[in-house]
C-alpha cells in the first residue's frame, strides 16, 4: 500500500475540503449551464435563499440538524472501521422511537417526554445497528452489503407499520395522528421570545441544540475516553490493537451502537421538531447526506457541524432556487450532494497529490530564504 | 385449470421482472469478479433510464434509445472505474457517489429539457418502445392449454430485451469459465499480483470489466423506462441494483446460481402483487411489504452464514498497487 501524499493539518482540515467543494459547485454549475440557465445567478439565488433572512437561516440550521445526526454517526462508525451506508434505516427506526413515546405518552409533560424520546430513538435506532453489526462482528458479514439490506428491511417494516398499525384511522395517507402538544419539541423562536429576542417563526427547534450536545458528546468519547482511543486504534489497525489488548470485534458492536443511536435521534428534530406525527419516508435520504456531510468534514465533529450547516444551506437554498428559476428543481441539490461525495471520497486523491507538492514547494522555498 | 392459467400467467411476470435484475446482477458480476465493488449499478441502471427514454422520446427510435442507455451508463462506468482503479479511491464511495449523483441528474436534466416536471414524454408511437414479440402461432397454442398456454405465455409474449438477458447468462458462463479474458478475470479479482506477474495489466483488465458491467447496466436501463414503462421517472429503479446487488451474492457470484436468485427474487415480487390483500386459507392476508422484504432478509441470512456460504472474490474493494 503506498501512503497517501502528507499535507499539513491545515491543508487538509480546510483548504483541501474548500477545493473538493469548489469542484463539486463547478461540475454543477456546469450542469446548469447546459440547463439553460445562468450558474452565477443561480449561486447567488441560492446563497441568499439560504442565508438572506431570518427565517431562511432558521430553514437552513433546522435542515442542517438532520444532517448533524447522521453525518455524527456515519464517522463514529467510520473511526472503527466501519462504513456505515444504514444511517437511513436507522434513523427510520429511531424515529419510530421516537414517535412511539410522543403518540402514547404524549399527555405527560414535556420534562419527561423529552428524555423518554430521546432514549428510546437512540434506543430503537442503536438496536437497528446492532444485528448488522453483530453480524460483522462476529460472523464477518460484510457490514457495507448488510446495512444497505436494513434500509430497505426498515423501509419495508415502516411501511407495514404505517399502512396497518400506526394509521390515523379514517385517513387514506399513511401518516399517525398528530403528537400531543405537550410532545412537541419547542421552537427555538418561542425559546428565545422568552429571553427577549425575536426571532422569525421557523421549524428550527430544540433538537438543534440536543444536535450540537451530541457533537460535543461525540468529541469527548471518540478523542477524550479509553474507549474512544481502543475504537480509533481498532479501525485503524486491528491486528495491532489485539496485541493492545483491544478486543475489535467488542468495538465493532459498540462503535455500531452509538453510530445507530445518533442517526436514531434524527426523528427528535424531523417528528418531534417539526412534522409531529410519524409518516412515510421522513428521513428523505439524510442517512445518505450524512456520508457526504462525514467526509467532507473529515470526520470530526467540528468540520461535521461545517459541513451539515453547508448542506442545511443547499437544501435551503435549493428550494429557494426552484422557486425562481423553474427549470432547476430541487433535484439540483441532490447531484451537488453526489458531487462532493465524488470528489471528497472517491477523488481526493487527485488533488491531494498536486497540492502537496505545490505546498512542499512552498515550504521549501521559504526553507531558503 | 384457473389455478394453472394463474400460476404460469405468475411465472410469465416473474420473467418481466427478473429481466431487469438479472442483466444488472450479471453486471455486477463482471465488476466484482474482477475485484471492483458494483455498488454503482443503481446510478448506472438509472442513468441508462434516462438517457435511453430522452433519446426514444425525441428520435422516435427505441433502439437508437437502447444505444443511448448503453452509452450513458458506461460513461458513469468510466467515471467509476477511474475512481476506483486509476485514483485508487474508495470503491463503495464511488459507487454511492455516482448512484446519488444520478438520482439527482436524470429529473434534473428531464426537467430542464422536457418541462415535465422531471419526467420524460410518455412513449407512445409505434417504435419508440420494445414491445413484446408474439412468436409463430402463440395464439393459436391458447387453445390447447397445457403446452400451448406455456408456450404463449413463457416462451412467445416478451420484448427483446428478455430474450437478451436470457441468453446472456450461458454467454456469460462462457465467457467467464471458457475464455482467456474470463480466466484473467477470475484470477484478477482473487490475485491481482499472480496477474501482473503474469504480465497481463490489472488495471486494464478491471476497466473492461467495469465498462461491461456499464454496458450491461445499459441494457438493464433500458429496459425498465422503454419496455416495461414507457418513459422515466423519478427514482424508477427503486432500488433494483441494490437487488440484483444481493441477487449476485445470493448467487455467490457464479452466473447461474445467479440467475435463480434473480427469478426467484422477482418470483416473490411477483408473488407478493397477485397476492396484495389476498386472504389465503389458514394464515389469512400476508402483507406485501414481508413478502418484499424477504430477498433482503435472505440476503443477510446467507451473509451471515446461516444459509450456506458466500465467499466474495479475495480481492474485492482493494486498489491494485504494482510495486516499483
Amino acid at each position: 500500500m503506498s501512503t497517501p501524499a502528507k499535507l499539513p493539518r491545515w491543508a487538509e482540515l480546510f483548504l483541501l475540503p474548500a477545493i473538493n467543494l469548489l469542484v463539486a459547485l463547478l461540475l454543477a454549475g456546469v450542469v446548469i449551464k447546459v440547463m439553460g440557465e445562468s450558474p452565477w445567478a443561480a449561486l447567488k439565488l441560492m446563497t441568499g435563499g439560504a442565508f438572506g433572512s431570518q427565517e431562511s437561516i432558521g430553514y437552513t440550521l433546522y435542515y442542517a440538524t438532520n444532517f448533524i445526526f447522521t453525518g455524527l454517526a456515519v464517522a463514529v462508525a467510520y473511526h472503527a472501521g466501519l462504513f456505515n451506508i444504514g444511517a437511513e434505516g436507522q434513523a427510520y427506526i429511531g424515529g419510530l422511537g421516537v414517535g412511539l413515546v410522543c403518540l402514547w405518552l404524549g399527555a405527560w409533560p414535556f420534562w419527561l417526554v423529552l428524555p423518554l424520546a430521546i432514549l428510546a430513538g437512540a434506543l430503537f435506532g442503536a438496536g437497528w445497528a446492532f444485528i448488522p453489526a453483530w453480524l460483522q462482528a462476529r460472523r464477518g458479514s460484510h457490514i457495507v452489503i448488510t446495512t444497505i439490506m436494513f434500509n430497505f428491511i426498515a423501509a419495508a417494516v415502516m411501511t407495514w407499520l404505517l399502512v396497518n398499525v400506526l394509521i390515523k384511522p379514517g385517513q387514506q395517507s399513511p401518516e399517525s395522528r398528530e403528537f400531543a402538544p405537550n410532545a412537541f419539541m419547542p421552537a427555538l423562536h418561542e425559546l428565545l421570545a422568552k429571553v427577549g429576542i425575536t426571532f422569525t417563526s421557523t421549524p428550527l427547534n430544540l433538537a438543534f441544540v440536543l444536535a450540537l450536545a451530541a457533537a460535543v458528546l461525540v468529541w469527548l468519547l471518540v478523542w477524550r475516553t479509553r474507549w474512544g482511543y481502543a475504537m480509533r486504534v481498532a479501525g485503524l489497525n486491528p491486528a495491532a490493537a489485539v496485541y493492545a489488548g483491544i478486543h475489535p470485534p467488542r468495538v465493532t458492536i459498540w462503535a455500531m451502537l452509538l453510530s445507530g443511536a445518533l442517526a436514531g435521534s434524527l426523528g427528535l428534530n424531523e417528528l418531534m421538531g417539526s412534522q409531529h406525527r410519524i409518516l412515510l419516508d421522513f428521513p428523505g435520504g439524510a442517512g445518505f447526506v450524512g456520508i457526504a456531510v462525514a467526509l467532507m468534514g473529515r470526520n470530526h465533529p467540528l468540520g461535521i457541524f461545517l459541513a451539515a450547516v453547508l448542506f442545511g444551506a443547499l437544501t435551503q437554498g435549493g428550494s429557494q432556487l426552484s422557486f425562481d428559476m423553474p427549470r432547476v428543481n430541487r433535484d439540483m441539490v441532490v447531484v451537488i450532494q453526489g458531487l462532493v461525495i465524488l470528489s471528497c471520497g472517491a477523488l481526493e486523491n487527485i488533488f491531494r497529490r498536486p497540492l502537496a507538492a505545490l505546498l512542499a514547494r512552498f515550504a521549501g522555498r521559504k526553507d531558503e530564504v | 385449470m384457473e389455478t394453472y392459467t394463474l400460476i404460469v400467467l405468475l411465472l410469465a411476470a416473474t420473467i418481466r421482472v427478473a429481466t431487469p435484475l438479472l442483466l444488472a446482477a450479471l453486471a455486477g458480476m463482471f465488476s466484482e469478479r474482477s475485484g471492483v465493488i458494483a455498488l454503482g449499478l443503481e446510478g448506472m441502471m438509472l442513468g441508462a433510464a434516462f438517457a435511453s427514454a430522452a433519446v426514444a422520446a425525441v428520435s422516435g427510435s427505441a433502439w437508437l434509445g437502447l444505444g443511448a442507455g448503453i452509452v450513458a451508463a458506461m460513461a458513469l462506468a468510466l467515471l467509476l472505474a477511474f475512481a476506483c482503479v486509476t485514483q485508487r479511491g474508495n470503491q463503495v464511495i464511488a459507487g454511492m457517489a455516482i448512484n446519488l449523483m444520478v438520482a439527482g441528474l436524470g429529473p434534473a436534466l428531464a426537467l430542464a429539457w422536457f418541462d415535465l416536471g422531471g419526467q420524460t414524454p410518455q412513449l407512445e408511437a409505434a417504435g419508440q418502445r420494445f414491445l413484446s414479440l408474439r412468436w409463430p402461432w402463440a395464439e393459436a397454442a391458447r387453445a390447447h392449454p397445457a403446452p400451448g398456454l406455456l408456450y404463449a405465455e413463457l416462451i412467445s409474449g416478451h420484448n427483446f430485451l428478455v430474450y437478451f438477458a436470457a441468453a446472456l447468462v450461458p454467454i456469460s458462463a462462457w465467457v467467464l469459465y471458457r475464455t482467456r479474458f474470463g480466466l484473467r478475470l477470475r484470477a484478477v479479482g482473487e490475485n491481482p499480483a499472480a496477474v501482473d506477474t503474469a504480465g497481463v495489466a490489472v488495471n486494464r483488465l478491471r476497466y473492461q470489466a467495469v465498462l461491461i458491467s456499464g454496458a450491461l447496466c445499459g441494457v438493464a436501463g433500458t429496459y425498465l423506462s422503454t419496455a416495461a414503462s414507457s418513459g422515466f421517472v423519478r427514482d424508477m429503479t427503486a432500488g433494483k441494483g441494490y437487488l440484483a446487488l444481493a441477487a449476485l451474492i445470493f448467487g455467490k457470484w457464479k452466473p447461474w446460481p445467479t440467475c435463480g436468485a434473480c427469478l426467484l427474487f422477482a418470483f416473490t415480487d411477483a408473488l407478493a402483487t397477485r397476492l396484495q390483500g389476498v386472504a389465503l386459507p389458514l394464515v389469512g392476508v400476508i402483507p406485501v411489504q414481508f413478502i418484499l422484504a424477504l430477498p433482503y432478509v435472505l440476503t443477510v441470512l446467507l451473509l451471515a452464514g446461516f444459509v450456506g456460504t458466500a465467499v466474495a472474490p479475495r480481492a474485492i474493494g482493494v486498489p491494485y498497487l504494482k510495486e516499483k
